[in-house]
């Protein structure tokens, strides 16, 4: 009825190639940044920020660029959590090293200096697949967390081994530091995945993006068309890594601005970004921020319910929320496979059919 | 539509925080999940018990019920942070993080937003600088103390000589396990010891290698500073290797029954820090049976009174409960704002007048904290754990750490915070 393409007449090739071509889910689109921007910032406090919204974007932000390498060019990888570190780390070297220096640069060149990282790791694809791959990244992922405990250097010899931001501002407000307000922190972390989140989406629809998925599909295949496979690889270990550093560099300076590497960036994050982006739906940008908000969002939810408005002993709570949760991931994976992101696409297939369900 | 309603409004209710309420709200930062619950536990549980006691038995402090919300952590950082996202809006009195990775998270936010911290014996030592650290509260003994306590102890055994022994120090490998090892460098150019760490990765299941280097590095003594269940695969660990255990010395959080008893009788004699003495035979303990225990009202499963982490956690709500009368003192009026509670903690005396009368008759050091002082005086105990009779006791007296070494340390470290972060000296 309403979820129609019926109607609409497209007039340029722009036009016709556009990421929503449907006017409802357009609507959606438009709607939701509205919200985003537009009234979230002005209702938001600390709780909201701190405990949703602010470390929903940032988990999105690191399951989007895992979703580039693992979901559209098809190379497992289990580092996400010590190239985030990487991010991280490069962050507070260059917050530190040069304080005159923009936050927003700041954190995109930790996401240049984990897109090197990631190449260096990325090495190995070209020659190892699969699971052999994962055992590659694996190692990246302890030896980078180790190394940021050993050396003394990345942290600047503080007696704790750990890193703290220090305060730094965006057009005269604070962002880092402690005394950031949660609208400013917000609309921060929300800017830099929205503009890198639309940035994902166009290099996907691209040709470097085409590259990966045929590589993905079937390398050799691809090789044949005059798919470089090393360009392709690369790349995508590239990219993919400038997500991941940058979400580690948020993680670290907008989120929680204290951190020590093996606590923040252990193993459990490579798998919870792992799992964000198979429940979410691999090679889908939107399936990132369904991933994100599944993993981040539902234990925070349960827990309010459990133990706020049902009054449960924490501990009994927080048990049972590993069973629900262990429990949901397992039904989202036998009923949709693909992930939350494909129920989406099917509730969108049926929606064109409907209310004439046969009819093709 | 009204039960989509219904559900929405269910979600939206689910992430919002509850509103602020009246009564002396105290927030617990508990963790009762998770490889550090064996930890986390008792010190919830005599937490929660003591302020039960005093609501049942007093009617509160001053004619205000204490309120104890507990949030679990899992001593995990991020979830520290969320919980303490969650309980502040409701009017947080002081905050316990009972971890040293939260508490280092929350100083600065805490600062800022006005809320006092009491991080007993854990957290940043450098916070015992309170002309730097405005709102964070260290007393009565603090890491570095710890270190030097240890120390000291050591060169009793060796009537005042530990030249060229060596010593290795186990550590967890986080900021908590990295805080000695400062001190106990400064100590060694002293008294001319040798040094060596070994650190053990979160969680600490698995201790073989760093157990194998030590087996090997023949060492004089081993110190710890371990928490959850690394503290009883670490003592496991020293006796396969047939280590003496009387040379094996843990910090205050790496000494309760929960660390020694899975190694049955090869843990007799394994030693550790205290900051408060042990056991139950106090009057207040026995209201504490009649009131709270008998009555059904104790927190947890209540099979951990008396043990040594839950006479601790008793301790941390004295002392905070102790803080709030002196904030309602100087205040004039019982229900407190975090603010008044912060010049409380900063004006808390404790004599053992004042601890007899609270029932608790030599159970911890007497101190008075000050404006410059919030790390107490540095006064520790040793106890040694008997595995025949199963029981710590107090086997030294009480031990200082050595100040003009220690004080110095945290001169320099909260200067360098004080710098790195802007702030302006108070108390001057």
């Amino acid at each position: 009825m309403f979820y129609r393409e019926t109607g609409e007449f497209r007039t340029s090739y722009p036009n016709d190639s556009q990421t929503f071509p449907i006017k409802f889910d357009r609507r959606l689109y438009y709607i939701m940044l509205f919200a985003a921007f537009g009234v979230i910032p002005f209702l938001i406090n600390d709780y909201w920020a701190n405990a949703v919204f602010v470390p929903f974007l940032i988990w999105a932000m690191a399951a989007l660029g895992l979703n580039l390498l693992t979901g559209y060019c098809g190379q497992i990888s289990l580092g996400t959590g010590g190239f985030m570190a990487v991010g991280a780390y490069a962050c507070y070297k260059l917050m530190t090293a040069f304080p005159e220096m923009s936050i927003i640069l700041c954190i995109m060149f930790a996401g240049v200096i984990t897109a090197l990282v990631g190449i260096l790791f990325g090495l190995p694809s070209l020659r190892i697949k699969g699971f052999y791959l994962a055992v590659a990244t694996l190692a990246a992922q302890f030896f980078l967390v180790w190394l940021f405990n050993k050396v003394p250097w990345f942290y600047n010899y503080s007696s704790s081994g750990q890193i703290s931001a220090p305060e730094r501002t965006v057009l005269g407000v604070a962002v880092t530091g402690s005394f950031t307000e949660a609208w400013a922190k917000y609309l921060f972390c929300l800017t830099m995945v929205f503009v890198f989140a639309w940035v994902a989406r166009n290099l996907t629809r691209g040709a470097i993006g085409r590259s990966w998925m045929a590589i993905r599909d079937m390398d050799i295949a691809a090789e044949i068309i005059g798919v470089n496979p090393m360009k392709a690889k690369l790349s995508a270990f590239a990219l993919s890594s400038f997500y991941i550093g940058m979400a580690g560099a948020m993680f670290f300076a907008n989120y929680l601005g204290a951190i020590e590497a093996t606590e923040a960036f252990g193993i459990n994050q490579s798998f919870l970004v792992l799992f964000m982006i198979i429940i979410g739906g691999l090679g889908s940008i939107a399936g990132s921020f369904i991933g994100a908000a599944f993993l981040v969002l539902m234990p925070v939810l349960l827990k309010n319910i459990l133990v706020g408005q049902m009054g449960w002993n924490t501990a009994i709570a927080t048990h049972l929320e590993f069973i629900i949760i262990g429990g949901l991931i397992v039904l989202v994976l036998i009923v949709e496979p693909h992930g939350m992101a494909q129920l989406w696409r099917v509730a969108k297939e049926k929606l064109r059919l409907w209310p004439f369900p046969h009819a093709s | 539509m009204k039960f989509k309603k219904m559900i929405f409004a269910m979600l939206i209710a689910g992430f919002a925080a509850p509103a602020a309420m009246a009564d002396l709200f105290v927030p617990w930062l508990a963790y009762r999940t998770g490889p550090y619950s064996p930890g986390g536990i008792p010190v919830a549980d005599g937490f929660s018990d003591y302020m039960t006691l005093l609501n049942e038995r007093d009617g509160g402090i001053g004619g205000e019920m204490i309120v104890v919300e507990e949030c679990e952590t899992a001593y995990n950082t991020q979830k520290g942070v969320e919980c303490y996202e969650a309980t502040k809006g409701k009017g947080a009195l002081v905050y316990s993080p009972l971890s040293t990775g939260i508490t280092y998270q929350l100083i600065p936010k805490a600062t800022a937003d006005g809320i006092p911290i009491h991080s007993m014996g854990y957290g940043r030592t450098a916070a015992a600088d309170g002309t730097v650290f405005s709102h964070v509260f260290n007393f009565p003994a603090h890491y570095w103390d710890g270190a030097s306590i240890a120390v000291n102890h050591i060169l009793d055994l060796n009537e005042g000589d530990i030249k060229g022994k060596k010593i290795v120090l186990v550590y967890h490998n986080s900021a908590y396990g990295k805080e000695p090892i400062a001190t106990l460098e400064l100590l060694a150019d002293k008294y001319e010891y040798e040094l060596m760490l070994v650190p053990v990765d979160h969680p600490g299941q698995e201790q073989k290698a760093q157990w194998l280097q030590i087996r090997r590095e023949k060492p004089d003594y081993i110190l710890m500073w371990g928490w959850g269940v690394m503290n009883s695969v670490a003592i496991n660990e020293a006796a396969n290797i047939r280590f003496p255990m009387e040379n094996f010395i843990g910090v205050w959080w790496s000494g309760s029954e929960a660390d020694v008893l899975p190694a049955a009788d090869r843990s007799n004699g394994y030693k550790a820090l205290a900051i408060n003495r042990l056991g139950v035979d106090y009057p207040a303990m026995d209201d504490m049976k009649k009131y709270v225990l008998d009555a059904g009202l104790a927190a947890g499963n209540g099979d951990q009174v008396g043990t040594v982490l839950y006479m601790r956690g008793v301790y941390g709500a004295l002392l905070i409960t102790e803080a709030i009368r002196v904030a309602q003192k100087m205040h004039g009026v019982t229900d407190i704002t975090p603010e008044m509670m912060r010049d409380g903690l900063e004006n808390l005396v404790i004599t053992e007048e004042l601890m007899t009368e609270l029932g608790f008759p030599n159970f911890g050091p007497s101190f008075a904290v000050t404006c410059e002082n919030h790390g107490g005086e540095g006064i520790g105990y040793v106890q040694q754990w008997n595995a025949k009779d199963q029981e710590w006791t107090i086997i030294s007296e009480a031990i200082q750490s050595e100040k003009e070494i220690i004080d110095k340390q945290i001169a320099d470290a909260s200067a360098a915070y004080a710098e790195e972060n802007n702030i302006q000296r108070r108390c001057l």
